[in-house]
C-alpha cells in the first residue's frame, strides 16, 4: 500500500473529487499561487486552472457565504479557511445559512458545501489561534463534523465530506499535515458515523481523536500496557454523527470510560459522550467517567502555560487510573 | 415632495417600449401586494401569524419593476421583508399565506414563516432574517451562474440599514473583483427600524458606496415609478448578462407601516406628517396615472382590477384555513439532506 502524508492524502481526495465531478471547486486565501497555506493544494491550480482553484481575499464572511449560494444552486464547493480560528469571522454564514438553510427552506435548498482546514493549537501561537472548535460545529443541527486522524481517514473521509449532500465541517490537524501512514491503492472512500478500534482491550475505553489520539492516548495506551492496563482506544473519526454502537459495546465489556479531547470542559464533546455513555450503559460502569480535556482558561502563549494547559500523557495515564481506583 | 411628480413626457409617451398588458400586469401584482399585505396586517392583528411580519406597502413598485426586469431563470434574493418580491418572482401567494400562518401548505412547510420564504422552482432564493447575511449568497448564486457559463443574473435586495454591515462590503468586493453577475439593490426606505439613514451611515448617498468597489452605481430616485425601477434595473440586467459586471442600485422608496407589525407606523423617529407625505407618492396611483394619460386603462379597469384582486386575496385566506398544520412528523425532516 502507498504510504503518504496527511497532507498527500488530503490533496489526492481534492484531486480525485475534482476530475471527478466539475461542479467541484476550491476556493480560499492562498490556495492556488502559494499552493496552499499548508501546501495541501500543491499543484491544483496547475491542473484544474483558476476557475476551480481560486484564491480569495482575506474575507471569510463573504467567500463562505459565496460557497453557500453556489452550492444552493448546484455547485459543491470546498471552502479553505487558513485555520479554523478564521472560521469565528464567518461564524453567521455556516450556522445559519448553511446549516440551517436546508430546514428553514422546508427541504427547497440543500447546501453541499465542505469547510475544511486545520484546527487544534500549533506550538505558541496562543489564545486566538490555537482553538479546538468541534464541540461548537457539532452543537448546531445541520452540520456534520469530521475529524481524521490519519492519512487513510483523511484521504477517505474527505471525498465522503464532498460527496455529501450537506455542509461538512472538516477539521484537520495543523501538527499533523507530514504525518505518513499507508493508504489503500485506488479508489476508496470512508462512510460517516463508523469509528475504528485502534487497539483492543479489557480493562478501560478510551475515546479520542485527531491530534491528540495520536499524540497523546496512543502514547498513553503504551506505558499504561508497560504497567499491565489494558486500554482498548477508539477513533470515532466523526463528531457528529457519532458511532455511538462501538463506544457502547467497549464500555459494556471494559466498564469504564475515559475521554481525552483537546477542547475545553464546559459543553465539550466528551460531555455530550459521557452523558450518551450513562444513558445507555449505566448499568455496566464500574466508575465515572472520566475526561481529559484542555484547561478552562485561553490557551497562553508561554511554553510552559500552553503544555500544562493542554492534555498530556501524564494526565490521561492519571484519568485511567483514576476509573480503575488504582491511587487512593 | 408634497406634490406627485409630474412624469416625463418621453415616459408617458413611449412607456419604454413596454407592452400594455406588461404594465397591466405590473399594476395588478402590485395591487396583489398591497391587498395581501393589508391581509397580513389584519391576520397579525388577529394574532393568526406569530412572530415578526414586516410589510411591503409603500414599495411594490420596486418588486414589480426589478422582477419585470429578468426572466424565470434568473435569482432572486431577499431579506426579511419578503413578501412582495416572493410574488412578484412567482411564489404562489396562497402558499405565502399558509406559510405565515405557520401550516403545512406553506412555502417551506411552515418551518420558515414570513422571514424565510423559499421557492427553488421560482429561483427565489429567501427570505433572510439575518440583515445582511444574505448578500453572500446572492453574490455566490451569481458566481454559480458565471461557473457554468449561464447568462442567468441575481438580483440582490437589501433594506439601507444592511449597508453597513461587512457581508455587504465583502460580497460587494468580491462581485467587482471576479465579475459576478450580480445586482445588489438597495431598497432605502430612509430608516433601519427606527435609525435613520443618517445616523446609521457615513454616507447618505448609499449608491456612492460602490465607488470603494469600482463598480458601477445608480440611484432610482423615483421608487414609486415601476417604470423608472425597470428602466435602471433592465440597463444594470442587461450590463451583466453581456459583461458579468456587478451594479449597486439604490432604490428611494418608503415603507407605509412599521418596520414590523410589532411597530407603530410611524413612532418616535418619524412624523405622522412624514408618512402622509410619501403616500401621495404612492406607486399604485403613480402607476394608474401613467396607465390612464397612456389611454391603456379607464376607470372601469380599475375597479375590475380591484374586485379581481380581492377575489385572489380571499382565495388566500380559504387556502390557508382549510390547509392543515404541519405533522408533528416534520419536526425532524429537513434537517439533513439524503
Amino acid at each position: 500500500m502507498p504510504v503518504v502524508s496527511i497532507r498527500e492524502a488530503l490533496n489526492q481526495a481534492m484531486d480525485e473529487e475534482m476530475a471527478r465531478d466539475e461542479r467541484v471547486f476550491l476556493m480560499g486565501e492562498e490556495v492556488a499561487q502559494y499552493n496552499g497555506a499548508y501546501k495541501v493544494s500543491q499543484g491544483l491550480l496547475t491542473k484544474f486552472g483558476p476557475k476551480r482553484i481560486i484564491d480569495t481575499p482575506i474575507a471569510e464572511a463573504g467567500f463562505s457565504g459565496i460557497g453557500i449560494g453556489a452550492a444552493m444552486v448546484g455547485l459543491r464547493p470546498i471552502v479553505e479557511f487558513m485555520t479554523w480560528n478564521f472560521s469565528l469571522v464567518a461564524f453567521d454564514q455556516i450556522v445559519n445559512n448553511a446549516a440551517k438553510m436546508l430546514s428553514m427552506s422546508g427541504g427547497n435548498f440543500n447546501v453541499p458545501i465542505v469547510f475544511r482546514g486545520p484546527g487544534g493549537a500549533a506550538h505558541s501561537l496562543a489564545a486566538t489561534h490555537s482553538q479546538a472548535l468541534e464541540s461548537l460545529y457539532a452543537h448546531f443541527p445541520g452540520l456534520k463534523v469530521v475529524m481524521p486522524s490519519n492519512p487513510r481517514d483523511a484521504k477517505g473521509l474527505l471525498k465522503t465530506a464532498i460527496r455529501d449532500n450537506n455542509p461538512v465541517v472538516f477539521i484537520e490537524s495543523e501538527m499533523m499535515y507530514g504525518e505518513k501512514g499507508e493508504i489503500p491503492e485506488g479508489e476508496y472512500t470512508i462512510p460517516f458515523g463508523v469509528g475504528e478500534v485502534i487497539k483492543e482491550g479489557t480493562d478501560v475505553t478510551i475515546v479520542s481523536w485527531s491530534r491528540i489520539l495520536q499524540h497523546i492516548a496512543v502514547k498513553a495506551v503504551g506505558r499504561l500496557a508497560e504497567e499491565g492496563i489494558s486500554v482498548e482506544l477508539i477513533d470515532p473519526r466523526t463528531i457528529k454523527p457519532m458511532d455511538w454502537e462501538l463506544i457502547f459495546n467497549s464500555v459494556k465489556k471494559t466498564n469504564r470510560l475515559v475521554i481525552v479531547e483537546e477542547g475545553w470542559p464546559f459543553s465539550g464533546v466528551g460531555a455530550q459522550i459521557s452523558h450518551e455513555v450513562n444513558n445507555h450503559c449505566f448499568d455496566y460502569l464500574d466508575a465515572p467517567v472520566e475526561r481529559v480535556t484542555q484547561e478552562d482558561v485561553p490557551l497562553p502563549y508561554a511554553h510552559n502555560l500552553e503544555i500544562a494547559s493542554l492534555p498530556n500523557i501524564q494526565k490521561v495515564i492519571r484519568a485511567v487510573r483514576k476509573v480503575m481506583y488504582l491511587d487512593s | 415632495m408634497n406634490n406627485i411628480l409630474p412624469l416625463t413626457k418621453s415616459v408617458t409617451t413611449n412607456l419604454l417600449g413596454i407592452a400594455p398588458k406588461i404594465l397591466l400586469k405590473w399594476y395588478d401584482e402590485m395591487l396583489l401586494i398591497r391587498r395581501f399585505e393589508e391581509k397580513c396586517a389584519q391576520l397579525y392583528g388577529m394574532g393568526k401569524i406569530g412572530g415578526f411580519c414586516h410589510l411591503y406597502n409603500g414599495q411594490e413598485a420596486i418588486a414589480a419593476g426589478s422582477v419585470g426586469a429578468i426572466t424565470s431563470d434568473d435569482y432572486v434574493i431577499t431579506a426579511y421583508r419578503d413578501h412582495g418580491l416572493a410574488i412578484s418572482k412567482g411564489v404562489d401567494p396562497r402558499r405565502i399565506l399558509a406559510e405565515l400562518l405557520g401550516k403545512h401548505t406553506g412555502t417551506t412547510k411552515g418551518k420558515g414563516g414570513s422571514m424565510h420564504l423559499f421557492d427553488r422552482e421560482k429561483n427565489f432564493l429567501g427570505g433572510h432574517a439575518i440583515v445582511g447575511g444574505h448578500i453572500p449568497i446572492g453574490t455566490g448564486a451569481a458566481f454559480a451562474s458565471k461557473y457554468r457559463g449561464e447568462k442567468r443574473v441575481c438580483l440582490c435586495f437589501m433594506g439601507d440599514g444592511a449597508t453597513n454591515i461587512g457581508e455587504f462590503h465583502e460580497s460587494l468586493n468580491l462581485a467587482a473583483l471576479w465579475k459576478l453577475p450580480v445586482i445588489y439593490i438597495i431598497e432605502n426606505n430612509k430608516y433601519g427600524m427606527g435609525t435613520s439613514v443618517d445616523r446609521a451611515s457615513a454616507v447618505d448617498d448609499l449608491h456612492k458606496k460602490a465607488a470603494a468597489y469600482n463598480m458601477r452605481s445608480a440611484v432610482i430616485e423615483d421608487g414609486h415609478d415601476v417604470l423608472k425601477v425597470y428602466q435602471t434595473v433592465k440597463a444594470a440586467v442587461d450590463h451583466a448578462r453581456t459583461t458579468y459586471e456587478p451594479s449597486l442600485l439604490e432604490v428611494q422608496t418608503f415603507r407605509y407601516r412599521g418596520h414590523s407589525m410589532s411597530d407603530p407606523i410611524h413612532g418616535h423617529y418619524r412624523t405622522k406628517e412624514e408618512v402622509e407625505n410619501q403616500r401621495k407618492l404612492d406607486p399604485l396611483t403613480v402607476c394608474a396615472r401613467i396607465l390612464k394619460e397612456a389611454h391603456l386603462a379607464a376607470d372601469e379597469y380599475f375597479e375590475s382590477a380591484e374586485a379581481r384582486i380581492k377575489t385572489v386575496v380571499e382565495e388566500c385566506v380559504q387556502f390557508t384555513e382549510s390547509s392543515p398544520e404541519p405533522l408533528l412528523e416534520e419536526l425532524y425532516s429537513d434537517v439533513y439532506a439524503d
